[in-house]
């Protein structure tokens, strides 16, 4: 057994670490304050190959694993999980289907653009009425000569209204089955008549990135634009939410991380009482509570991507990791905030943004308690 | 790696990518696992590496690190040689000297640029009040300031890649260094102790009472400072 990391990982993480805190940190705050998306982060990041990371280079991409990606979405996140998330919408959720479940002619259409992050890719599952209960959506596409008319709407939906969105990949009901919504997956490209994107929605974290209603109103894409198998809609979403979980589990290493890193340095200048606050014993043990914890986080999250990389069953860790990292981001950013006392709740203190961004880990792909229903399924129960 | 490292290769790439037929090639000394520090180098862009590996070479000090460093550019024979300004660790800054006057080459330090032309390499060299325009005829030595670029980050692409490109680990031996040359056999350094610099006597401390920067001009007029 060996849980070394290569040098090849520890180089990405360095160099992530290192791009991150000179790059991002010093305008972290400023874009957040302004809820403005970072065209000038993400174009370096595309420079830097992160935009493609786990994506095979004969498409464009830089042909990493899944535990470099899995490391460089943490790197990210640690300092700014507005970028952190950014990238892994766009990898996971944006590319990884069409790479998944695309035709070659579907490949090389928007692929290379995408893995070499000249244009970002976005994925509709959720609407108005249709989150956790994704089955539930009525957002459809009729099958008409050979186009698709669609009508509808999403909502929450990541990078699909930046300047560089390229398009997003529905669900939708195309028919019916046995008393069933047959639901399949459709590429809707940026800019086709009939395709509206709303404002960004106004959030109380993630400012930085992307987030809109999508409205669909006798939208028409060519029928060559279904993804994958008619029908199997959500099933594949459900297959590329199984991945995307390993990136939102390194975004809630990453938070934790960030935060921990911020409470520790704190407690170690703050003085009250003629001494730094970390000799206090009851800081001390907030702090090796919290790093024991996340070490948990980090090997379930790692051991995750590594299944994954391994080609063996991999959603019940995904699924773990997501949880597990889902509430100890929320308690790490919670304790890293009272470690800064007063301080902590300014703006200009980065653990103020960072227990803002933090909430939405617990809510997006699947709730804790949606977690909590596929871990029991995965472990046999009813 | 030194950040002042990263700087000397990002110059040495950049030389490359504007002069297109040339090879940029890293060299240290160091323990085994000294070869990850080059392989940064590698991600960055620089084509092969190189690097003494022995026991015997363990505790060299400044003379038993050039004797080393200086065999194996005997063997490369480089056109130029870049260096950063200073180790991290102990901030020597000498390093580049003692090479330079090894392989008996000129050598130009704190370059802010460089340009190559016609067998010669044309230096800014930066000095207190402003900068020294320096010539050199190639094979030379160049020790880069921290301020001659911004070196790049290595890509994912360049990262994965690296570990396919030449890396050698070479011996003592091999380079036909004796082992009275390098080591603490090869070094003429002794540590006798290690102090602190003695407290300055003569400093004065000007405590920020909405008064201060007023004194700390004042104090400067009268040096004649401003
Ligand atoms: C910033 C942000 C970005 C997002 N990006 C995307 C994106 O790019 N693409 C996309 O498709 N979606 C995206 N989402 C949507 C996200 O995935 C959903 O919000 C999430 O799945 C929850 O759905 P919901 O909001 O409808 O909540 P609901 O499903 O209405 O849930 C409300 C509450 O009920 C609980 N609940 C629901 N069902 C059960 C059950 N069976 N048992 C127990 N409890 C239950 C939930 O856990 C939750 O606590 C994003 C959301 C946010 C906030």
């Amino acid at each position: 057994m060996n849980l070394d990391l290569s040098p090849e990982h520890e180089l990405i993480r360095s160099t992530v670490r290192d791009f991150a805190e000179s790059r991002i940190g010093p305008v972290a705050e400023e874009l957040d304050r302004e809820s403005r998306f970072p065209y000038e982060i993400v174009a370096e990041l595309a420079d830097l190959d992160l935009l493609g990371l786990p994506i095979p280079e004969e498409h464009g991409g830089a042909g990493g694993d899944t535990v470099s990606y899995a490391i460089a979405v943490e790197e990210l996140t640690r300092v700014d999980a507005s970028v952190g998330v950014t990238v892994a919408a766009h990898t996971s959720l944006g590319t990884m289907p069409i790479l998944a479940f695309g035709t070659e002619d579907q490949h090389a259409e928007w692929l290379p653009q995408l893995a070499r992050g000249e244009r970002l890719a976005a994925f509709g599952l959720t609407e108005p009425e249709a989150g956790s209960d994704a089955g539930a959506a009525r957002t459809t596409a009729t099958l008409d000569g050979d186009s698709w008319l669609i009508n509808g709407s999403k909502m929450f939906i990541t990078n699909a209204g930046t300047d560089i969105s390229a398009c997003v990949t529905i669900t939708a009901v195309t028919g019916e089955v046995g008393g069933q919504s047959e639901i399949s997956n459709i590429i809707v490209p940026n800019g086709t008549p009939g395709y509206e994107v709303s404002p960004p929605l106004k959030k109380m974290g993630w400012r930085a990135s992307d987030t809109r209603g999508l409205t669909f109103e006798n939208c028409r894409v060519p029928a060559r634009n279904l993804l994958g198998e008619r029908g199997r809609g959500l099933a594949q979403f459900l297959e590329v939410l199984d991945g995307g979980r390993i990136s939102i589990a390194a975004m809630g290493l990453g938070a934790a991380q960030g935060a921990y890193d911020l409470a520790f340095g704190y407690a170690r200048e703050r003085q009250a009482f003629g001494r730094p606050i970390s000799g206090f014993q009851s800081i001390q043990f907030a702090l090796a509570d919290l790093a024991t914890e996340i070490e948990a986080a980090r090997g379930l999250t790692y051991r995750a991507a590594w299944l994954k990389d391994e080609g063996r069953e991999f959603a019940l860790a995904a699924a773990q990791a997501k949880l597990y990292t889902g509430e100890l981001s929320n308690r790490a950013v919670n304790t890293a905030l009272q470690i800064h006392g007063g301080y902590g709740f300014m703006d200009e203190y980065p653990i103020s943004r960072l227990y803002r961004d933090q909430k939405v880990l617990e809510i997006g792909e699947g709730t804790n308690e949606i977690q909590r229903l596929v871990i029991a399924r995965q472990l046999g129960l009813p | 790696m030194n950040q002042g490292d990263t700087n000397a290769i990002e110059a040495a790439l950049r030389l490359k990518e504007a002069a297109g037929d040339c090879e940029v090639v890293l060299v240290s000394m160091g323990p085994d696992d000294a070869i990850n520090s080059l392989r940064k180098g590698l991600a960055m862009g620089a084509d092969r590496a190189t690097l003494v590996s022995d026991t015997g070479a363990a505790g060299s000090d400044i003379v038993g690190t050039t004797n080393v460093l200086a065999a194996v550019l005997t063997h490369e024979t480089p056109d130029l040689i870049l260096f950063g300004q200073q180790s991290a660790d102990s901030d020597g800054a000498v390093l580049w000297a003692a090479v330079a006057d090894r392989l008996r080459q000129p050598v130009i330090s704190q370059a802010t640029s460089l340009d190559l032309s016609e067998g010669k390499a044309t230096v800014k060299r930066q000095t207190e009040y402003g900068y020294d325009v320096i010539e050199a005829p190639l094979p030379c030595v160049i020790a880069v300031s921290d301020g001659i670029n911004e070196p790049r980050y290595p890509s994912l692409k360049g990262i994965m890649g690296a570990k396919k490109k030449p890396q050698a680990i070479v011996t003592l031996e091999s380079l036909g260094v004796g082992a009275e040359q390098a080591g603490t056999a090869g070094s003429r350094t002794e540590v006798k102790s290690l102090n602190d610099p003695p407290a300055r006597g003569d400093s004065q401390l000007i405590e920020g009472d909405g008064e201060a920067a007023a004194r700390v001009l004042a104090f400067l007029n009268e040096k004649k400072l401003t």
